[in-house]
């Protein structure tokens, strides 16, 4: 279920949707090979849904704030949701003051929640639905 | 600190009218003379650091009536260091005229003596008090350790040349210890303006008031989002009716909290938009179409409450 | 550098096409500040490490720490993209008792032909979104860009510590 070794990126898939979540540590090159490789894979393997974890980044440059945007953007030409979970506070504050505004972006407040709102529930949900589509 | 000193003697345009500075280097800089009425009082105020210090710190306490309150031990303690600064500067090859200004250890000292006074609330007079008393007690010291009245009043003028930069630099870091202070009030103030309530289960609010600046802005975003996170919330209620006018500005920081909370992955109500207000931002032609707004916290709630409804685990009663 | 007037930033912030502004800051804190060269893109991860422990040491706050690392790694990229690479200085100037963190960013790049423009946002000839200069200037209080056509560009970022 891992993602193929070639960028690091750790891309996990759940029914159709795929999870991966972005290391603190990443560069220019990286974030480039990993939007590579998930449009690929959204087209491939016919992914509806997409969520990116970013609670581990402790920043999120114009550079990082682009590449989500366009992966956003060629995720929604290919039929897919993307949903950037988990922004720490300092880092959408100074996203705010850099002047990015992650438009078109959908958020989440964390993974769970994001999940979601992609269909997903972990556990019992509230409503007494449990919907376990691993198998 | 050495960065600053280095940097003012070498860069950054001196503070005081260098008119002054290169006056007095004109005059009495290159005389032959100058050369040896510093080592005299160089020499004196070796023999003498601790009679300065003393003395100094009698005549402050004379004037403690003027608002100097600071404990013995302390003013000692502060008399001493300056005083050793003083020593070594006056040791160095700078002008006298630049001592005060480029000699690290002795810009430190006076910067720390007129912060701790401005800290204390020391009104202006006792701190300017203070250096010309710095001023009598070094003069004092240079009559005892001379017998040369002639050479008294080149000395006198050594002294004054050396001591007007302490108090030039003493007033100036006095006032910017003063605003420092001042600043620092205003900030705790803000953050004591700016409560974050939680109105229901995910819902939480801040309501403004008074005007959104910059500064403003910084920390209201910094403690909802942070609330956000710890209360998990899924809406933040931003009530403006405390504001009392909203233009161009207020509304871009408006917005810009808006987005912040939105990257958070939670919705934002701005509410308490008074019909004034409501006419304001139509004539201004701001944008706030993309913001959902109500005219009350009330409304704001329901809506809120709304926006939760579906993920938000079943309430009992007024539980909160 | 307590000299620094806030006027002769914002002047120098507009366009002051010379030469990098020798004459304001060649003395440096020697003994702490720290050169890290902008070679590769790996010198962009070893620049913001050496910020966030800068800005760690001199006691800032999660937020500012963002804003102040977040600004090198916009400046830092500007430099390794446009300018062709360069260095960056961290330095730690007191301004009356309050502490800052001084960012250096020089490249031997063309130089930045209207100044203005890159200070606005949207503006951009290269990867990113047109917010580096001006979003990096939001995101530091004192701000000064030194630049000209052939002469490479030098910019001088301080954050002070709040409080």
């Amino acid at each position: 279920m891992a993602g193929r070794p070639t960028t690091g990126v750790p891309i996990l898939r759940l029914g159709d949707v795929l999870v991966t979540g972005l290391l603190n540590e990443l560069d220019d090159k990286t974030a480039l090979a990993f939007t590579d490789e998930l449009t690929e894979r959204i087209s491939a393997e016919s992914i509806r849904g997409v969520l990116i974890d970013v609670s581990r980044l402790e920043i999120i440059d114009s550079f990082v704030a682009r590449t989500l945007m366009e992966l956003t953007t060629m995720a929604r030409l290919l039929g897919a949701r993307v949903i950037v979970a988990g922004m720490r506070p300092p880092v959408a504050i100074t996203l705010v003051e850099l002047g990015v505004e992650l438009v078109g972006v959908e958020t989440a407040l964390d993974a769970e929640r994001g999940m979601a709102a992609l269909g997903w529930r972990q556990g019992p949900a509230p409503g007494g639905v449990r919907r376990d589509t691993t198998r | 600190m050495i960065g600053c000193a280095l940097a003012s003697s070498t860069g950054g345009p001196p503070r005081r009218p260098s008119y002054l500075v290169s006056f007095f280097e004109g005059t009495y800089e290159l005389s032959s003379s100058e050369a040896v009425i510093r080592q005299r009082v160089t020499k004196a105020l070796h023999g003498r650091a601790d009679e300065i210090s003393d003395r100094w710190v009698e005549l402050q306490q004379s004037q403690a009536e003027l608002g100097t309150d600071i404990a013995e031990r302390e003013l000692r303690e502060e008399a001493d260091a300056l005083v050793a600064a003083l020593v070594a500067g006056m040791d160095s090859s700078l002008p006298v005229g630049r001592i005060v200004n480029s000699h690290s250890d002795l810009k430190r000292a006076v910067s720390d003596f007129s912060l701790r006074r401005a800290r204390v609330g020391a009104t202006p007079t006792a701190t300017s008090l203070a250096v010309l008393s710095l001023k009598e007690a070094v003069l004092e010291a240079v009559r005892r350790s001379t017998d040369e009245p002639e050479e008294l009043f080149p000395a006198a003028l050594l002294i004054n040349r050396l001591l007007d930069a302490a108090g030039a630099l003493s007033f100036d870091t006095y006032v910017e210890g003063r605003e420092e202070i001042i600043r620092r009030q205003s900030r705790q103030l803000l953050e004591l303006s700016t409560p974050v309530v939680r109105l229901w289960q995910q819902v939480l609010a801040v309501p403004l008031i008074g005007t959104l600046d910059t500064a403003r802005t910084q920390v209201v975003m910094e403690s909802l989002l942070q609330a956000i996170q710890d209360h998990e919330a899924l809406v933040a209620i931003i009530d403006i009716t405390g504001v009392p006018t909203v233009d161009t500005a207020v509304a871009q920081h408006l917005m810009q909290t808006v987005n912040a909370v939105r990257l958070m992955g939670a919705d934002c109500v701005i509410s308490g938009i008074r019909p004034p207000i409501a006419q304001t931002i139509a004539q201004l032609g701001i944008d706030l179409s993309k913001i959902l707004t109500r005219a009350t916290l009330a409304d704001a709630l329901s809506e809120a409450i709304k926006l939760t409804g579906g993920t938000a685990p079943v309430t009992h009663g007024s539980a909160y | 550098m307590t000299q620094l007037a806030k006027g002769s930033i914002a002047a120098a912030a507009g366009a002051e096409g010379g030469s990098p502004a020798d004459s304001t800051f060649t003395e440096s804190d020697s003994e702490s500040a720290t050169v890290i060269a902008l070679r590769t893109e790996e010198d962009l991860l070893a620049v913001r490490h050496a910020v966030r422990a800068a800005t760690l040491k001199l006691g800032f706050g999660i937020v500012d720490q963002t804003r102040v690392v977040t600004a090198a790694s916009e400046l830092a990229r500007n430099a390794y993209i446009h300018g062709g690479g360069g260095a960056l200085t961290i330095e730690y100037p007191r301004r009356q008792g309050t502490p800052g963190v001084r960012l250096t960013i020089r490249d031997d790049g063309p130089g930045i032909p209207d100044l203005d423009a890159a200070l606005t946002d949207g503006f951009t000839t290269g990867a990113g979104l047109g917010h580096g200069l001006g979003g990096a200037r939001r995101l530091m209080d004192d701000f000064e860009v030194h630049t000209a056509p052939g002469k490479g560009t030098t910019v001088i970022a301080t954050r002070w510590a709040r409080q």
